[in-house]
């Protein structure tokens, strides 16, 4: 498969799901403003919101005010944020086109499609959109687009870039948001258990569409020890990081194989697989929960470099 | 005023050809058909078929109208037009192997040296390479119009990258998935084999150090940001090539080898959509970004095929054009089966007069013009555009040519008030590699605006698909 093909898949499916987490992190936002009394109102939650997408500073400047319309602006329509859900579906479908023969005619189909309305959607007036429907917007046409994938393509090194794609935005996604829970809770992690903070966590549990799941896998109160477990380090969790971490390895180790060549990259996966293994609750608690994320989101990052350098830059030998 | 030549209605009866047509459309409500053509369009937007028309900026996903009135060719028909296409193909590919090497048609004094030589398209960095199996051009679009029954005139000849031909395949899919009854009611040759045949037109010509049992074969384009990149992308998905852009692509040793994912591969054939002129910045244009460097010395020594070859552009200018009868006659031996245009050249004086003083009643085209930009329709403009054209012409005349304008046929279309006809004409893909193949069919634009006989899809042209019915 040529370089540029792998790398084209590669962030068409990092575009993909970083649309959806655009639109999650607006849910998240939205719900926790609801909240009638948190401790600064809650131009604090948008404000988190903005940190844990890493958007403050340039949001502050365009806007200035973090009031939700203008937060929907920032995170949904805006072209000049490159996180945008509409930049990052743009983009998605630019890279889609740009490899076109590496697609199969129904993943085409479900990202044009998405294109293609999305473009509708930019042209209606704004008082007609609900935020909601955005949102449930961008997580079916993202879903639809996933499940073209799973359904109709090959299972070929293309399969496997678009999954490593997938993964290593999910996982880094997957952190921030925990993050912003960070931001709005601030260290002490004494409030936990007070009725602000479950709200909050469900909230952050719907978002991810788990909220269900969660209760599932664990029922009863809802505590930041169940939360980080189940987030983090519980094998079943579909957004968790453990699994995402797990999938890494089982598609770089496919690579490998079929490559008949182990690079770094694989290395670099294994390494955050044993990690993760060894890691519990209590030592994530110990290091701190903004700490231990910050590390692991670097950790992601590293790893998309090494995929880069070993499969995606073209000056393999 | 002549009269058109209507190639469904002839004398107030259906056309045998068209005979079964005329009840389906008799039968569909106007409702009906405006639900089929915003179907068919949603279909065309889906599968992203767009086409961006260079330097008009605007909308880069525009759509080209598609006109769901087939155009359609009896078995007799398409027979004859078959063997005049391929006799042409041939004809043009033994005057480019000439040119490039011992230039006997230029000895002969058939054909003047200097329109050949001092070609702009002539490329004398190949000169005295020979290709594999001696084919410059292996695909040559032939661009026909019909001004009757029996009467087909060769429009111009596109020997470098003829493009469209995606949209003659889409456009069959798109017929028979909303027409599936036409299909089962007449005998309609099928196209679908046409990647297929290209990727082993292609995959003959490999060159001889070439070991490998399937050549590996790409598709190099300029990428995602050119008008064609469809065609590009849809030419490889359909072929199982690679499509690949100029970065993908570097030479190293006596080969070119692609950038994938497990190291470098070699490139066998590279079936190019860009210009000469960007192939090699060592070679062309020191500027360009799109090709790469070094390639011409792969392909001088033998380590390479490009398809169509370097040069070749100099077989379908528009001044080489008027010689291609004379080079039937004298490569093969034979009488053309398929009549040029007549055409002036205002490089000639006495030629050029005579379009100057007829300007109002001609097609004027730049030589190397193409997309139906700079040109001067003389009965369709007005007294102050043909004399700016004058001007254009009287301070360059070498750069123009005049032809009649020809009462080019009509085929029925669907239009605001219902059916009208419109003009057409006609590209059909001749492929020349070991063997000449061409499928029953080809493009059929068609001028969707009343009167026009401008058939550029930049210029308000439409597509149509083309049928070419089973004995």
């Amino acid at each position: 498969m040529l370089s540029r093909t792998a790398d084209n898949l590669f962030w068409m499916a990092r575009y993909m799901e970083r649309a959806e987490t655009a639109a999650r992190l607006l849910d998240v936002g939205a719900r926790i403003a609801m909240l009638p009394n948190s401790e600064q109102g809650y131009r604090n939650e948008w404000e988190a919101l903005l940190h844990a997408c890493g958007s403050y500073d340039a949001f502050m400047k365009k806007y200035g005010d973090p009031v939700q319309r203008n937060i929907e602006s920032h995170l949904f329509f805006d072209r000049e944020n490159p996180s945008s859900v509409v930049s990052c579906i743009t983009q998605a479908r630019e890279n889609g086109r740009i490899v076109r023969t590496a697609l199969t005619t129904q993943m085409w189909d479900a990202l044009n499609s998405a294109f293609q309305e999305m473009r509708q959607i930019e042209r209606e007036p704004r008082s007609d959109q609900s935020l909601s429907r955005l949102t449930d917007w961008t997580r079916r046409h993202c879903a639809m687009v996933r499940g073209a994938m799973d359904a109709t393509h090959l299972r070929n090194d293309g399969w496997d870039f678009l999954n490593i794609g997938y993964y290593l935005e999910r996982a880094d996604s997957t952190a921030r948001l925990l993050d912003v829970k960070y931001y709005v809770l601030l260290p002490h992690i004494d409030f936990v258990g007070s009725g602000l903070d479950n709200y909050q966590w469900r909230t952050l549990l719907r978002a991810m569409s788990l909220h269900r799941a969660f209760h599932w896998a664990y029922g009863g109160e809802i505590t930041a020890k169940k939360i980080a477990h189940f987030l983090i380090l519980n094998p079943q969790t579909p957004r968790g990081l453990s699994p995402c971490v797990e999938a890494l390895n089982l598609h770089l180790d496919r690579l490998a194989r079929y490559y008949r060549r182990p690079t770094r990259a694989q290395e670099s996966a294994r390494n955050m697989m044993a990690r993760m293994y060894e890691t519990s609750t209590e030592s994530i608690f110990d290091e701190g929960l903004h700490e231990f994320l910050t590390r692991f989101i670097r950790e992601v990052a590293d790893l998309g470099a090494r995929v880069h350098e070993a499969y995606l830059s073209g000056d393999v030998r | 005023m002549s009269t058109y030549f209507n190639e469904m209605i002839e004398r107030g009866a259906v056309r045998p050809p068209y005979a079964r047509l005329q009840g389906w459309v008799d039968q569909m409500p106007a409702e009906l058909r405006n639900l089929k053509q915003a179907e068919a369009e949603a279909l065309f937007r889906r599968i992203g078929i767009t086409f961006a028309v260079y330097g008009e900026g605007g909308d880069p996903d525009r759509l080209i109208p598609f006109d769901m009135f087939p155009r359609v060719f009896s078995a007799q028909e398409w027979f004859r037009l078959e063997r005049g296409i391929k006799q042409r193909a041939r004809a043009l590919n033994a005057f480019l192997a000439d040119v490039y090497d011992r230039g006997e048609i230029i000895r002969a004094g058939r054909i003047p040296g200097r329109l050949v030589y001092l070609n702009e398209a002539y490329e004398k960095a190949v000169a005295g390479i020979r290709p594999p199996k001696n084919v410059y051009s292996h695909i040559v679009g032939i661009d026909l119009v019909r001004t009757g029954p029996d009467e087909f005139f060769v429009l111009e000849d596109n020997c470098r990258t003829p493009s469209g031909v995606s949209y003659m395949l889409e456009n069959r899919e798109i017929m028979m998935r909303m027409f599936p009854e036409l299909f089962s009611a007449n005998r309609i040759q099928p196209v679908e084999a046409y990647p297929e045949l290209l990727r082993r037109t292609l995959a003959s010509v490999a060159p001889e150090k070439c070991t490998a049992t399937e050549p590996n074969v790409v598709i190099l384009t300029p990428g995602h940001f050119n008008s064609a990149y469809y065609e590009h992308s849809f030419l490889a998905d359909m072929m199982g090539v690679e499509l690949v852009e100029g970065q993908d692509l570097f030479v190293e040793g006596e080969f070119v080898w692609m950038r994938t994912t497990e190291g470098p591969r070699k490139v066998d054939v590279i079936y190019r959509r860009i210009d000469d002129a960007f192939l090699d910045p060592l070679c062309f244009r020191p500027d360009s970004m799109l090709g790469v460097p070094g390639l011409m010395d792969v392909y001088r020594s033998g380590g390479v095929s490009i398809c169509s070859a370097p040069g070749a552009g100099v077989a379908d200018d528009k001044a080489v054009y008027t010689f291609v009868p004379e080079m039937v006659r004298f490569y093969l031996g034979e009488e053309p089966i398929l009549q040029n245009v007549p055409t002036w050249q205002c490089a000639k004086a006495d030629e050029c007069q005579y379009v100057m003083e007829n300007l109002a009643d001609l097609v004027v085209k730049e030589v190397h013009g193409s997309g139906g930009y700079g040109m001067l329709v003389g009965p369709k403009s007005t007294k102050e555009q043909i004399e700016a054209f004058r001007h254009k012409i009287e301070a360059d005349p070498d750069n123009y040519i005049a032809q009649p304008t020809l009462a080019l046929s009509t085929v029925p279309s669907f239009v605001e008030e219902g059916v009208a006809p419109r003009h057409v004409d006609l590209r059909p893909y001749c492929l020349v590699g070991e063997r000449i193949e061409l499928v029953p069919g080809g493009l059929t634009r068609v001028a969707l605006r009343e009167g026009s006989l401008v058939v550029n899809s930049s210029q308000g042209g439409g597509v149509k698909d083309t049928w070419v019915l089973a004995e």
